[in-house]
């Protein structure tokens, strides 16, 4: 571990190019280069405009369900005898996860663009939920890709976003997991851009996505923050704890303690079935630099840099690559990265579940298991910060599977 | 801008279309995925190529994650991969056959396989292997330029730009300046793959672009006829045919005269540039 340091402001913003010092930039096929340029110049121009904020916040407070409460876990706390933890309640956002803030944010940014129609990747299905809620709340088309494994895992979620008017078109390539769907929706990109918006759904891809995508969930930060001050007495906790796909709920959380010596962030990555390539997605562990959809970033791939397939008992979190600010603050000792593995994933799915009752997403429940790990080590009067990104009901099939086995 | 270039001496590439020009024709420029069906059927299907009157050949290397192509390149990539397809591989075949070829080489690649490998082994190998040009679908000028282009220029490889429909006048001229031997422009904002008819605009968009380039501008994405062939010839300086060629080798994979096949058709569709 480096040592930590303040970080300069100008750090925290990508350069022109997106770039975050050599992670990042923008690697896509020429076709695209256009319509990224102007999705830049759009976003650009209406995040500094009053009346599209306004609308947003309105949005946000009113039909999603933002502030989202912090909880402290008295009964987790005393369970495991250290530090005090709180949740971040996204779980209790409309359509169950913090994925509805982006989705909602680009959405209407598409519609201020003149599009009429909506893509999206999808791999647990509740970004492609949350995009096909967004798109229907406007009135534009919706199509979710989603990967046939996925689809299977996560049958509820589709039938879902079919409720909500969007179709779910099944993709059949490679693993047929996330990063298939995020191909599959590339194309459809390429071919339909005049009058299409693809809403990405995390913090990587090509620039000006993974800024834009951080910039709509900074709100989780920025909220716990205050929030922090009035329960817990302190602005800020010790640990910030979160689990890490893409890592669009990490960033969106840990945006509001970067460059804050004091506070020790940790991204939790999947742990799957063990630490052989191919039955994880810990890109930390075991990742090397790469380029894929669109960013220079740590990939999961062999030495001739194809691309290898991942593992994880969730499916949010069972993608090759992460977001390429991720890498460049972990290289500049800001964020800690772990992984926890199927096994304790379910644990801590349990444990919630039991002494809270409450049902974890069982992406944030990687973020759970890392807190059983850590809070135990820490003292009475110190505090965890955990992002309890989404809720479990999508998963209870996906865990009762996993407790029958 | 980047400055002006140091003269260098005249590519393969730059001399094959200097030939066809000569001859008052379009350079025929075919593509495969290099080792579909498998790396041993490759080296008879490339000699097909040359046989049925490639000028340059488009050499895919196979990629887990094609963003930019269509179904049929994507699944004989995929055949490509489970036949123990890669760059290593293929920089192999184009080593061993390149000369022999005697046709000018371009790989056709993702940028992921090329920057796993390290920027500059990658070029001093594909030197070395005999690639006269590299374009890498998703590496566009603005990062291309300073992260694989001055390795590749060190040592006499061509780099190769696309420019799309969507291209404005700005990236039109920054692929322009930045590409040696030609530009490919991409005739429909789409993935590759194989299309009925050639959008009815396509000769006044090549024109846009041929304003704006001093190099030979080769059209591709959606050709497979030769009457596609003669039509786009009467415009560009180049015809690429992908898709076409990749179903022919899906179809065909298995029987024993693919190669022959193989020359057939790329003598079909190249009879229309012979005149």
């Amino acid at each position: 571990m480096k040592v930590r340091k303040p970080l300069s402001a100008a750090a925290m913003e990508p350069d022109e190019g997106g770039r975050y010092g050599v992670y990042g930039g923008r690697y896509a096929p020429e076709t695209l280069m256009a319509p990224l340029e102007e999705l830049s110049r759009a976003y650009d121009r209406l995040r500094r405009k009053r009346t599209f904020q306004r609308r947003l916040n309105h949005l946000l407070e009113h039909y999603v369900g933002r502030p989202t409460p912090l909880y402290f876990a008295e009964r987790l706390t005393e369970h495991l005898g250290g530090a005090r933890i709180y949740l971040k309640r996204e779980d209790l956002l409309h359509t169950g996860a913090h994925k509805i803030n982006n989705a909602l944010g680009q959405v209407l940014l598409a519609k201020e663009m003149g599009k009429t129609r909506i893509i999206a990747e999808t791999g647990a299905g509740q970004h492609g939920v949350a995009t096909a809620t967004a798109a229907a709340l406007l009135g534009l088309d919706c199509v979710v890709y989603m990967g046939e494994e996925d689809m299977r895992r996560q049958r509820l979620n589709v039938y879902r976003m079919q409720l909500l008017g969007a179709e779910v078109a099944p993709v059949d390539a490679g693993s047929q997991t996330l990063k298939d769907a995020i191909n599959e929706a590339f194309r459809d990109w390429v071919a339909s851009f005049a009058d299409t918006h693809y809403v990405l759904g995390t913090v990587t891809g090509p620039e000006p996505y993974p800024r834009m995508v951080r910039r709509f969930h900074s709100v989780i930060g920025a909220e716990a923050r205050r929030q922090l001050r009035r329960l817990a007495g302190t602005p800020a906790p010790d640990v910030a704890v979160a689990c890490v796909g893409g890592g669009s709920n990490a960033m969106g959380l840990f945006s509001a303690f970067l460059g804050q010596p004091d506070v020790l962030l940790v991204g939790v990555e999947a742990g799957g079935r063990g630490p052989e390539l191919g039955d994880h997605a810990a890109r930390f562990s075991g990742g090397t630099l790469g380029v894929l959809h669109g960013a220079r970033t740590l990939v999961l791939q062999d030495e001739e840099g194809q691309v290898v397939g991942t593992h994880s008992v969730s499916a949010g979190l069972d993608y090759p690559a992460v977001g390429p600010e991720h890498v460049f603050l972990h290289e500049q000792g800001q964020i800690e990265f772990t992984s926890a593995t199927d096994q304790e994933a379910i644990e801590g799915f349990h444990l919630l579940s039991a002494t809270e009752g409450i049902l974890p997403a069982l992406e944030s429940a990687h973020a759970i298991a890392e807190v059983t790990r850590r809070a135990p080590e820490m003292e009475p009067d110190q505090v965890i910060l955990v992002n309890l990104s989404g809720r479990g009901d999508k998963d209870v099939e996906s865990v009762l599977e996993y407790d029958a086995k | 801008m980047s400055p002006r270039r140091k003269r260098r001496p005249r590519s393969a590439i730059a001399a094959a279309f200097s030939r066809c020009s000569k001859r008052k024709r379009s350079a025929f420029i075919p593509f495969l995925v290099a080792g579909d069906p498998s790396l041993e059927a490759t080296p008879d299907l490339l000699r097909a190529l040359v046989a049925g009157g490639a000028d340059v050949i488009e050499l895919g290397v196979a990629f887990s994650d094609p963003i930019a192509d269509g179904p049929t390149i994507q699944r004989g990539s995929h055949r490509a991969l489970a036949g123990g397809s890669s760059l290593s591989a293929v920089l192999g075949l184009i080593e061993r056959h390149r000369e022999e070829l005697g046709v000018p080489i371009v790989l056709f690649t993702y940028y992921n396989p090329v920057h796993a490998r390290g920027v500059e082994t990658f070029a001093a190998q594909a030197a070395d292997s005999g690639v006269d040009g590299v374009l890498c679908v998703d590496l566009p000028p603005d990062e291309g330029l300073r992260e694989l282009q001055p390795a590749l220029e060190e040592r006499g490889v061509d780099s190769i730009y696309l420019i799309a429909a969507t291209s404005t006048r700005e990236r039109i001229d920054r692929a322009a300046a930045a590409s040696n031997g030609f530009v490919y422009y991409t005739a429909r904002s789409d993935v590759t793959g194989e299309r009925e008819d050639l959008i009815p605009t396509l000769a006044r968009e090549v024109k846009r672009v041929r304003r704006r380039v001093r190099l030979p501008v080769a059209v591709g994405f959606g050709i497979s006829t030769p009457q596609q062939v003669e039509e786009v010839a009467k415009v560009a300086h180049g015809v690429v045919v992908g898709s076409a060629l990749v179903r022919l080798v899906e179809e065909n994979g298995a029987e024993p005269d693919l190669a022959a096949r193989l020359e057939r058709r790329v003598g079909e569709l190249t009879a229309p540039l012979r005149g």
